[in-house]
């Protein structure tokens, strides 16, 4: 094998994996900081400048917290939960294409671990295992209220990965190839898939909420009804690697979402330059743009109140499918007429 | 039926439209509304560094007064132990040897003066009773303490420093004392 390659790919991996725990970890700092804007107050400002450190401080008061489990608990798949869930969370960043190429050591450096002709797809499987991670976390506790939170969170992941993976088909169509690469390249500039497919937007969205279990479809821990649902038995780190999964999801979500409909690294008036400088600005857009989704993400969150559990299911079921399968129907024959087939 | 009076008002039991149903025009509303949020001033008082302003009738911690020269006021009449609901005042009346005129203004003084401030409401009655204006409650808070003993102040933290005087002067405006 190439060491080039070699080398190449394990400084990305390694690098992919530090900015993707380093932003989970500001992320909780930044969902504090934006639900205290929203409501007025402050927001955690004691840990060092504008409370930087806070993210530290919180994950070294998870170190030290006792890691308990409940004797009754399945004791391996007790352990074994948040790693699938922080597993799942960290694998799908390696299909998504971070920029374009970059010329460095004589060598054409490609942004992204793993073109993988299926990307899409790719990310669909693996964030639909993220739900065994819950699962197995609920089951394993041998309480009554993680394993409604679990029942919850599966039952939810079902029905919106359908809504979900039809929304996507639209795109599939238009780009015609399923590897993320492809669907990047097809939105050169500004010519985003959002503007061709708003509702599809808005389904994808919605069902990225769902698929995160972030408010308000956030049933599986709601605090208030199941006492923090499938992880209310957990403590210590385990409980810490649930919340940094989460977290590390939303972030992987907003980034799927970008490429997906937001052109991923493209931006307007990209043709004006060439080379590294591109790339790095494609970079830079591509992050602007992740970020974004993530306030969305909170903002939604600190917006509206959790949806009750019949209304969560009469929108997936009939409300996001049927929506979904029309605009489905409608962009094919668009595209089949377009392309002249029924000439 | 027609109803007495018109108060009575009919239930509306209305279906939701589809654009209701969609609730999305709703979200986008509550949306709006959290984003000018982001832009008000917030309320915030930043505890250790700001501290509020108590008005000056504010009952906190408890301060034993010196007179213009430097002697202590109280007596050890008790009245304020009398008046206390909680009982929370306890002291030892001493009788004042030659020469300790500087320190004490009259021949009796309160050899220990102790407030439990656990078992003080801070209710201002021993303020009240007291005739020779020797105590009186100020806008300090109690600090918090580790042990229950600590609670228990002594003449060591009550009576005020010669040096550093506690400004009660805007308490005496108020209530009895206004006519002086």
């Amino acid at each position: 094998m190439d060491t080039g390659l070699f080398f190449e790919k394990l400084i990305l991996v390694v690098l992919l994996f530090t900015i993707s725990l380093v932003i989970a970890m500001y992320s909780t700092y930044l969902e504090r900081k934006v639900a205290a804007w929203f409501q007025d107050r402050v927001g955690p400002d004691r840990a060092g400048i504008w409370g930087i450190l806070q993210p530290l401080a919180d994950g070294g008061k998870m170190f030290f917290k006792e890691d308990f489990t409940p004797v009754n608990a399945d004791k391996w798949l007790f352990i074994i939960a948040p790693g699938i869930a922080m597993f799942v969370a960290l694998i799908t960043s390696s299909v998504i294409p971070w920029g374009p190429n970059i010329y460095a050591f004589g060598r054409d450096i490609q942004l992204q671990v793993a073109n993988v002709d299926i990307g899409i797809l790719f990310i669909m499987g693996f964030v639909s295992i993220g739900v065994y991670g819950i699962m197995i976390g609920g089951w394993s506790s041998n309480n009554k209220f993680s394993l409604f939170g679990a029942i919850r969170a599966s039952s939810q992941m079902i029905s919106y990965e359908l809504a979900m993976g039809i929304s996507v088909i639209t795109i599939v169509l238009l780009s015609g190839s399923l590897a993320l690469d492809d669907i990047v390249k097809a939105q050169h500039g500004i010519n985003w898939f959002v503007f061709k497919q708003p509702v599809a937007f808005i389904i994808f969205f919605v069902c990225a909420l769902a698929e995160c279990n972030r408010a308000p479809f956030d049933l599986a821990e709601c605090e208030s009804e199941l006492i923090g649902g499938y992880h209310t038995e957990y403590s210590s780190m385990k409980l810490g690697f649930f919340l940094f999964a989460e977290y590390t999801n939303m972030f992987i979500s907003s980034a799927v979402i970008a490429v997906l409909f937001f052109g991923g690294y493209n931006f307007p008036g990209m043709d004006s330059f060439s080379g590294n400088w591109l790339a790095l600005m494609c970079v830079a857009a591509f992050f602007i743009k992740i970020l974004f989704f993530i306030f969305v993400f909170m903002w939604v969150r600190w917006t509206i109140p959790r949806f009750r559990y019949d209304q969560l299911m009469h929108l997936g079921w009939k409300k996001m499918i049927p929506i979904a399968l029309i605009n489905l129907l409608i962009t094919a024959l668009v595209i089949a007429f377009w392309e002249g087939w029924f000439n | 039926m027609k109803s007495l009076t018109n108060r009575s008002k009919m239930v509306s039991n209305k279906k939701m439209t589809f654009l209701e149903k969609l609730y999305l025009p709703a979200i986008l509303g509550g949306m709006v509304i959290t984003f000018k949020h982001l832009f008000k001033k917030n309320n915030t008082l930043k505890y250790p560094e700001e501290r509020k302003v108590f008005a000056p009738v504010y009952r906190g911690q408890h301060v034993l007064k010196r007179d213009e020269h430097g002697r202590e006021n109280c007596t050890a009449c008790g009245l304020c132990a009398v008046a206390c609901p909680a009982e929370a005042i306890t002291m030892i009346a001493g009788e004042r040897e030659k020469g300790e005129e500087v320190l004490y203004r009259e021949e009796k003084y309160a050899e220990t003066y102790e407030i439990n401030m656990l078992r003080c409401i801070f209710c201002g009655l021993c303020e009240e009773a007291c005739p020779k204006e020797a105590i009186f409650l100020t806008d300090r808070l109690v600090e918090p303490q580790f042990e229950r003993e600590d609670f228990i102040m002594g003449k060591d933290l009550l009576v005020e420093d010669v040096n550093n005087r506690i400004d009660i002067s805007l308490r005496q405006l108020t209530g009895k004392r206004k006519e002086k």
